[in-house]
């Protein structure tokens, strides 16, 4: 079939103007798409991340500008000129697919209220498990200060999720920086 | 009919996983459950249809020794712009799957469909080729995620059958068990056409 | 200066590029029959892939992030690949015969590689600065060549023995992968990685 019509020939000037038109062409179709995609990326994102910040601290109705710890994000949630409490963004490198990222929520006394998994890269059915609030809520209600947080086979507190203990570590290992970044600043 | 069958071949006698070998990365790394291989596929399907019709376009257009470079850049878009719509749209899928969308660029049964039929054939047929060895790649992984899942956590496209507390064969989830469960599947394609030829 | 070290040590050994993120399979499994063609496909890995990012990490800091079209990063990272893998190929053939015997054969097949580009992405996500994106990816590279000198030792030895039928060829080589990501496996939390 191919043969019936003649293929444009490998000139220099041919393929030079047919790789420019190509190219152009994509880059109108992608930056096309990319603007009409990104807010509703942005959308959800925000939607994602507010939905967290209701769930982990007390009902409020302000929330402060971000204040960036080391390398957790805080911010002060106000219920009228009080402070119900404070979300922390935080991440942990010692996942085992890759970083852990979480919301750990801390009332007003400084007791954790409640965390919200992010962003996790960790096997499906294994350490993905540490959205479940069987594991997960063992911390809530918990004072940081009387609570340890690791797991039991390293003396803490915690039961690990079944098979994977890595993904356990990782999950206590970023709610601890966040404990260590809402010390600090809430100073 | 010819659109038939070259739709027809893609599911079993050119399965580009079980009989071909081909993209196994995104085979053996995104297949831990039955629904996150089928995403895979269906992802890498939309992207097989559009470049495959886009190159059936331009192959009289597209100089010869220019040929692979048009390609690419031709499937890199679409890529892209798959890439894109499921990072607003579908959110969790899209972290899930991760790394294997924009690699679909470098699957191997994309640019070889667009080398070794779509500059050859007419965009209907090029279609029915992408659609039909698309889906037949989709349904590989969607059969490997299940095995693994139903192995792994005792479970098929979510639903639990076999209790939680209950131990299940964890390798199969993990990355071993991939090369283990997708080495005997293969294993299985072969007992059974070697029944037939015999 | 230890972080380098350990990176190198995970990017190997805990997070091998092949049994652990499940990149570069293809060449992992076609170029595996026999020791002597699997070095000279992990040399040129090595090669193509340290060059690759280090391009690609220019490309994107200094190209890609001022003019703010980061978006486009899959087609230019290809693209990129693409031209390098052409370059080295013409540069090798001029300046060195053996060299390019050795490993001429193999460089067509790394466009396609999808540990290449996989890495370029992969550095770009992690935010590396330059050095950390080239210790990252040298440490892939040899762990990509680790992994197929084994794999290809053992199954010289496979070609010795009776298998069933069916299991033949690509059957009887993913189990044995499974089982070789099985023993890697035990370097699990080995060493935590500081970034």
């Amino acid at each position: 079939m191919s043969d019936k019509k003649k293929k444009l020939e490998s000139t220099f000037l041919n393929m030079f103007l047919v790789l420019l038109a190509i190219s152009l062409v994509s880059a109108l179709a992608i930056g096309f798409t990319y603007t009409k995609t990104k807010p509703a990326a942005e959308a959800i994102q925000k939607a994602n991340f507010e939905k967290a910040i209701k769930q982990v601290v007390p009902e409020f109705d302000k929330l402060s500008e971000k204040k960036e710890v080391d390398e957790c994000v805080l911010y002060t949630a106000y219920k009228g000129e009080e402070v119900a409490g404070t979300a922390v963004e935080t991440v942990s490198h010692k996942g085992f697919g890759g970083d852990v990222q979480l919301l750990v929520g801390f009332d007003a006394e400084g007791k954790i209220h409640n965390t919200a998994v992010l962003s996790i890269k960790e096997t499906p059915g294994l350490g993905s498990n540490m959205t479940n609030p069987k594991f997960k809520d063992q911390v809530n209600g918990k004072n940081p200060a009387e609570f340890k947080l690791s797991v039991k086979k390293d003396g803490g507190d915690v039961d690990a999720i079944t098979a994977a203990t890595i993904s356990s570590r990782a999950f206590l290992d970023a709610v601890g920086k966040a404990v260590e970044a809402y010390k600090k600043g809430s100073n | 009919m010819r659109v038939w069958n070259e739709f027809i071949k893609g599911f079993i006698k050119e399965n580009p996983t079980f009989v071909l070998l081909l993209g196994m990365c995104p085979t053996l790394g995104t297949t831990t459950s039955a629904i996150n291989g089928m995403s895979m596929g269906l992802a890498a399907t939309v992207v097989l249809i559009c470049s495959n019709a886009v190159i059936s376009l331009l192959k009289n257009v597209i100089p010869d020794k220019v040929r692979i470079p048009g390609f690419i850049v031709v499937i890199a878009s679409f890529v892209t712009v798959v890439d894109l719509s499921m990072q607003a749209y579908l959110p969790d899928l899209y972290e899930t799957l991760g790394l294997f969308i924009p690699l679909i660029v470098v699957n191997c049964i994309i640019l070889g469909r667009a080398e070794a039929f779509a500059s050859k054939n007419g965009v209907l047929l090029s279609i029915a080729d992408g659609l039909g060895i698309g889906l037949g790649f989709t349904m590989s992984l969607t059969i490997l995620g299940s095995v693994r899942e139903i192995l792994g956590n005792g479970s098929v496209f979510g639903f639990q059958f076999i209790p939680e507390n209950i131990d299940k064969v964890l390798l199969f989830i993990m990355p071993p068990g991939a090369f283990i469960a997708l080495g005997f599947l293969i294993a299985l394609v072969n007992y059974i056409k070697n029944r037939k030829a015999a | 200066m230890t972080g380098y070290i350990l990176v190198f040590i995970s990017a190997i050994l805990v997070n091998n590029i092949v049994f652990a993120q499940f990149l570069g399979i293809c060449p992992f499994l076609g170029v595996s029959n026999k020791v002597s063609t699997s070095v000279g496909m992990g040399a040129a890995v090595l090669f193509v892939m340290t060059l690759a990012t280090t391009v690609t990490w220019l490309l994107y800091n200094l190209v890609l992030i001022p003019l703010n079209i980061a978006f486009m990063q899959t087609v230019a990272y290809i693209l990129v690949i693409a031209a390098l893998v052409q370059m080295v190929e013409i540069i090798l053939k001029k300046v060195s015969q053996p060299l390019y015997q050795a490993l001429g054969v193999f460089l067509p097949l790394i466009t396609t590689n999808c540990a290449v580009l996989g890495v370029a992405i992969l550095v770009t996500q992690k935010n590396y600065n330059l050095l950390q994106s080239v210790v990252y990816t040298i440490a892939t590279a040899l762990g990509f060549f680790l992994a197929l000198v084994i794999f290809a030792g053992i199954r010289e030895r496979l070609e010795l023995y009776e298998i069933p039928e069916a299991m033949k060829g690509a059957p009887i080589a993913l189990v044995t992968a499974g089982l070789l990501a099985l023993a890697f496996m035990g370097f699990t939390g080995l060493i935590a990685v500081p970034w």
